[in-house]
């Protein structure tokens, strides 16, 4: 699929003269696999050698398993050699890595080829990732080549009502999992009146499988200071926090620097781009409790308080922060916008099916081959996923289930690998696609005990206020043990069942309401796991 | 007598943030940064210069899992057992750790050196397991590396 943003994607920056430039990731994981001792192996031998190189520190492209992926610029195209640990640098520099050359460097054993080829990626639709893991995150200059600011533009030239008529045309959906849509959000905060309203970003990605928000949040910052900023001039907003977790370190550092650096160019301010409109942001740190994720615990969690969930009505965008209007929107819908508004509605609707329009994210994760970061039109099966672009399990063994959205998703058996990524066939199925991590297990998983993982997780991270929740995911725990021990397993199943039901009708929030998802798809899907020979109980003497 | 010095402290923070109230979390992760916990006797100071209630701020310290009431080892491991990690492996390794150190995910090492927490998510799953040491990630975490990582940490 070629659209024209695609085309000046693939540019980037013009290349300084005579200088050679060398792409290593700083995003978390590529650190975390040693992308900083890389680089600086990098940086010490061009020093020692004498030769001239520009090492530019990118987001991650998402191709997780080559990561740290290291890139070689040669005549405007980019040549990658992936997985680069700190152990096997020194191989790719004895390969002539600073002599730029090519013909020996594609014999190394690590080389890709150029990367925009490499077929994980070439088979991609990056709209809200087109940037991600190309360009220096925090050059406002490379961001405005390949398209940055452009959504602004066109937004500042249409009224408020007239932005979000193009976003509710898109078909954009909340992208945290509800998967409300965007413009009737937007609407409503739009046509309710208020001194003050606010734009907060859901950037508590606490699902486990996830990394998306993350990625993006590192890698394009500016992504989303310009989807908050554009919510912000269609519904009257001149305030906006984006709420990121405690464990996303790296996300906050970028987000903090690149909105100094927005704010320094006049696009965040009292005068956002020329407009003489207000808009400016806040980062603000969460405190590790899962349940913030959910957004009305969410908007305690920014006032200060303990992340309690709140009954709604009232709807946080007629009461959210602070008592004012507030759009809550995830980091992906907020990302979304700027490729809305600068290439329309309409281009962005042409992707997907059904109600599911656009693009998602998605996220291949835990035991898999080629883990990573797949942004693709909706409709890809659930087996696409896992076997064709995933590669299967990084164990090698045969998959056992996989865990779609999160921890309050369901867990797929193979049987059920021709579900198409979309909202409404996943509802079908008793599964949800949340925020679209995708968990891959494989048959040395013990079902019951993921379902037991499930409660107990629940119980860990319950707020509190509700009953079914709070109480009924401690008594979970509690009788799926006595399950695995074998103890008069058909009753316990009834109870599970009939604890499962009371939650999924009776809490106040997805945590509580979901936590039957993977519960009940494991005990549907893998009845063998629950069927446990009777140990006798360590009798408590 | 006169204050505590942790209470000046706190004080001081809050006093940088405007005494906001919506600014607890921030000020917290800040008490916590310099002092290494949240002592007992900031609680007051802080609900007093938020004009919030104790119960309140007590409240928000012990909802959220990263504050501490008492200071941790010397260093934190922190080692990530949600599902993606899991699918990794990543129990054996708790395990491992926990027979290293000698006590169980959650505590500190008798000696004092290594706290061992579990921690749910830290956004690497498809580079896992995972696993931090004061606040540096690691990932594609082997019995080897994690070896290092305790030998590191003094244990």
């Amino acid at each position: 699929m070629t659209i024209p943003f695609f085309s000046k994607a693939k540019r980037g920056e013009e290349q300084p003269h005579g200088k050679l430039r060398i792409f290593v990731p700083k995003d978390a994981a590529a650190v975390a696999c040693g992308a900083d001792a890389v680089a600086a192996a990098i940086a010490r031998s061009a020093s020692q050698t004498g030769v001239p190189v520009e090492i530019v520190r990118t987001g991650s492209r998402g191709l997780l398993w080559l990561e740290p992926l290291v890139e070689l610029e040669m005549g405007g195209i980019r040549h990658g050699f992936g997985p680069i640990e700190p152990e096997t640098v020194g191989n790719l520099l004895n390969a002539g890595l600073l002599r730029g050359d090519l013909k020996a460097l594609s014999a190394h054993p690590q080389s890709l080829g150029p990367v925009d080829k490499i077929d994980y990626l070439a088979r991609q639709t990056r709209l809200t990732f087109a940037r991600c893991g190309v360009i220096d995150p925090l050059s406002l200059d490379a961001y405005r080549a390949l398209g940055g600011y452009k959504g602004l533009e066109k937004a500042l030239s249409l009224t408020p009502a007239g932005v979000i008529e193009e976003v509710s045309k898109s078909g954009l959906r909340g992208r945290g999992g509800a998967g409300f849509p965007t413009g009737i959000k937007w609407k409503t905060v739009h046509d309710t009146s208020a001194e003050q309203k606010y734009i907060v970003c859901n950037a508590d990605e606490g699902d486990s499988g996830t990394f998306a928000d993350r990625m993006l949040m590192e890698g394009d910052p500016f992504v989303l200071i310009e989807g908050m900023t554009i919510a912000g001039l269609a519904v009257g907003a001149t305030k906006g926090f984006i709420y990121v977790r405690s464990e996303y370190s790296h996300a906050i550092v970028a987000l903090n620097a690149a909105i100094g650096i927005a704010r320094k160019a006049g696009l965040l301010g009292i005068d956002v781009a020329g407009s003489r409109k207000v808009f400016d942001i806040e980062v603000r740190t969460g405190a590790g409790a899962y349940v913030c994720g959910e957004e009305t615990a969410l908007l305690d969690s920014l006032e200060g308080k303990r992340g309690i969930v709140r009954a709604k009505p009232p709807l946080p965008a007629h009461k959210g922060l602070f008592g004012r209007p507030t759009v809550i929107n995830n980091v992906l819908s907020l990302g979304a916008v700027p490729f809305i508004m600068a290439e329309g509605a309409k281009t962005y609707f042409d992707f997907g099916l059904g109600r599911s329009r656009g693009t998602m994210p998605i996220q291949l994760a835990g035991n898999i081959k080629r883990g990573g970061l797949f942004e693709t039109a909706f409709g890809v099966t659930l087996g696409q996923l896992v076997d064709d672009i995933g590669g299967g399990t990084a164990s090698g063994r045969p998959v056992k289930a996989v865990q779609v959205g999160g921890p309050l998703g369901a867990y797929f058996p193979r049987a059920l690998f021709d579900t198409p990524f979309d909202y409404e066939a996943f509802a079908a199925r008793d599964g949800l696609i949340g925020h679209a991590g995708v968990v891959v297990f494989d048959d040395t998983a013990d079902m019951a005990k993921q379902a037991r993982f499930a409660f107990e997780f629940c119980a860990i991270e319950s707020c509190g206020k509700c009953t079914p929740c709070r109480i009924g995911s401690t008594r979970g725990v509690e009788t799926v043990d006595k399950i695995m021990a074998g103890d008069a397993s058909e009753d316990n199943l009834a109870v599970v069942k009939d604890l499962c039901n009371t939650m999924k009708f009776g809490s106040l929030c997805a945590l509580g309401g979901f936590t039957p998802y993977p519960v009940m798809s494991a005990l549907t899907h893998f009845p063998e796991d629950f069927r446990r020979p009777t140990q006798r109980l360590q009798a408590a003497e | 007598m006169a204050p505590p010095e942790t209470e000046k402290t706190a004080r001081a923070i809050a006093a940088e943030f405007g005494n906001r109230p919506d600014a607890l979390l921030e000020i917290l992760h800040r008490v916590q940064a310099e002092i290494g916990y949240v002592p007992e006797e900031t609680v007051p100071a802080l609900a007093d210069a938020l004009n919030l209630s104790r119960a309140e701020v007590h409240g928000v310290v012990t909802f959220y899992h990263d504050f501490r009431r008492a200071p941790a080892g010397g260093h934190v491991l922190k080692m990530c057992r949600a599902e993606a990690c899991q699918a990794m492996g990543c129990e054996a390794l708790v395990k491992r750790a926990e027979s290293r150190l000698g006590v169980a995910c959650g505590s500190t090492s008798a000696d004092g050196r290594v706290t061992l927490e579990p921690i749910y998510c830290l956004g690497l799953c498809a580079t896992g397991p995972s696993a931090m040491l004061d606040g540096r990630l690691v990932g594609r975490l082997t019995p080897a590396k994690l070896d290092a990582l305790l030998k590191e940490a003094g244990a």
